[in-house]
């Protein structure tokens, strides 16, 4: 049982110091600002530039966390403070539902309806030609993919502010609302703000999704209607080749490594925020 | 709020409808039961089942080896050493490993394989999927387990049990529905996943009949189909992601079945 505790915490150690092995080639040959500034990329001739996949990967994630906070937002307080019961044993289930669909299936449905739509109708309505390969329609379907993550866990930390603290704002005198806006959220705020930062790190690392519908041109985009390449995608797409040259399979595995402390920082921040609502309501 | 309760809901709905619409109309017995022939992906005949197949033995592999390691885990963590450094060291480094994307355990396992001399294999597959199933099964476990009520494992021990006998047959017991329920949320999160088994599982035509040969699965039988430029292969792969769908809504609802017939040995 030991040991079985001791491997299952060691994989993550294991697999940040095998990427950071790996990327040692390419941090010695490279120093970092050229590998996060510079735009050219060329393989071939051992110039690595990760500017317009680092780009591009933000745009689609802040994107995609522009158009699934609020409504994410609203709902989890919807579910957590306004719905009756039975409302919410319909509705809950359907959001778990929505976070079981595999990311190829979201990928397929953006493809299916969200690229013929930005192409199609939002775009001409805009003036702007596209091929619908956008980084909005990436963004659109990480919101869609984020949003039952955010839903869940900001529902949980709402509903977990005790109940004296509304109870009290009612006796004050505040309206439902108001006790919900002042009350509740400002005591669930961190835990909201881990919830959304969670949402966020699952969005930075999404593959298959975005990969199907963002077009994986690697330009620094210049509106929302053009083609993005997310860092994922990138690796996803390059895997085969990567093997061959050791140059180009350092690169990438400095790709996956920035991924990787991406996520570890946002995932550290959000379990340093929740922990802090756990203490602070703790039942013993 | 009402709004974006219907934004939420419709994008559901518009998910589960755009896929039934789009991959119905290709599917057929032919897809489900037969495997892909040489020149399936350019519109020959034949069908998906070394992917149906292929998922199975990967998902199955993957789960068995993940069980073996998560449930010591979460019964360590929750009996033996609660309170303990080790304790919440290996609490936190699984919760940053819940948010990992799965992209780097492909490549994690990748070069652990290239490492090891193991080509692109069911085996690779498999322990790609592991890992990725490892943080959600041991985060449901470990829920669970905590709100196992401390006088039930008390009136086992003062019964005279021994730390594992409790373990074993009283707190698993109890916490059999959470159980249950993680593990099939963790196998549900595994069919669907691609970028894991993008380079660690590689893909066939035929079902793989050792660990070390390549093996297909469902998400990259859509992918693969959707690269093609033939209109009829990419119907094909509407069809595929209405396969897997569906697999992976009953997998839910079989979950919420089994989780309330799990609940019957638990003790209110």
């Amino acid at each position: 049982m030991l040991s079985a505790t001791i491997l299952s915490s060691l994989i993550v150690i294991a697999i940040a110091f095998v990427l950071l092995e790996k990327s040692t080639l390419i941090l010695t040959t490279h120093s970092l600002s050229e590998l996060l500034l510079s735009s050219s990329w060329h393989p071939a001739q051992n110039e690595f530039g990760f500017y317009p996949y680092i780009v591009g990967t933000l745009w689609v994630t802040g994107l995609a966390m522009a158009i699934s906070t609020v409504p994410s937002l609203l709902m989890s307080i919807y579910l957590a403070e306004y719905a009756q019961a039975r409302v919410r044993s319909i509705i809950k289930p359907m959001v778990d539902l929505l976070a079981g669909i595999p990311s190829v299936v979201y990928g397929l449905w953006a493809l299916l309806l969200i690229v013929p739509l930005i192409r199609n109708q939002v775009a001409p309505l805009l003036g702007v030609t596209t091929t619908g390969y956008t980084v909005l329609a990436g963004g659109i379907v990480l919101a869609v993919m984020v949003t039952p993550i955010t839903i869940s866990i900001s529902e949980e930390v709402i509903r977990a502010v005790p109940q004296p603290i509304r109870e009290a704002s009612m006796a004050l005198g505040a309206t439902r609302w108001q006790t919900v806006k002042h009350a509740v959220i400002r005591s669930a705020f961190p835990g909201i703000i881990a919830a959304i930062i969670l949402g966020f790190g699952r969005a930075f690392g999404e593959t298959i999704a975005v990969l199907m519908v963002v077009g994986n041109v690697a330009k620094v985009p210049a509106s929302v209607f053009d083609p993005a390449y997310p860092i994922p995608a990138l690796i996803a797409n390059n895997y085969g080749e990567m093997m061959s040259i050791p140059s180009y399979e350092s690169a990438f595995m400095f790709a996956a490594l920035l991924l990787l402390l991406i996520v570890l920082a946002f995932s550290i921040v959000a379990a340093v925020l929740l922990v802090g609502i756990k203490r602070r309501y703790a039942v013993g | 709020m009402i709004l974006s309760v219907i934004v939420v809901l419709g994008s559901l709905v518009s998910v589960l409808v755009v896929i039934l619409v789009r991959g119905a109309p290709a599917l057929s017995v032919s897809m489900l039961t037969q495997s892909s022939t040489g020149g399936y992906y350019l519109g020959g005949a034949g069908g998906i089942l070394n992917a149906i197949v292929g998922s199975a033995y990967l998902v199955c592999g993957a789960t068995g080896i993940a069980l073996v390691i998560s449930l010591p885990t979460a019964l360590y963590l929750n009996e033996y050493a609660s309170r303990s450094r080790l304790a919440s060291f290996a609490r936190q480094s699984l919760d940053v490993l819940w948010s990992v994307p799965s992209i780097i355990y492909g490549v994690f396992g990748f070069t652990i394989m290239v490492y090891f001399g193991i080509r692109a294999s069911l085996l690779g597959g498999i322990l790609a999927l592991a890992m990725l199933e490892l943080p959600i099964m041991i985060r449901a476990m470990d829920e669970v387990m905590r709100m196992v009520p401390l006088k039930l494992k008390e009136s086992s021990y003062a019964l005279g049990a021994t730390k594992l006998e409790t373990a074993l047959n009283v707190i698993v017991r109890q916490a059999l529905p959470g159980v249950t329920m993680g593990v099939l949320l963790a196998v549900g999160r595994a069919i669907g996943d691609a970028a894991s088994v993008l380079f660690t599982a590689g893909y066939t035509d035929s079902i793989p009949r050792s660990l070390f040969d390549p093996v297909a699965s469902l998400p990259l039988a859509v992918f693969f189909q959707l690269a093609t430029p033939f209109p009829e292969v990419q119907q094909r792969a509407y069809a595929s992601g209405l396969i897997l769908l569906v697999i992976v809504l009953s997998l839910s609802v079989a979950s919420r079945i089994l989780t309330r017939r799990a609940a019957a040995y638990a003790i209110k």
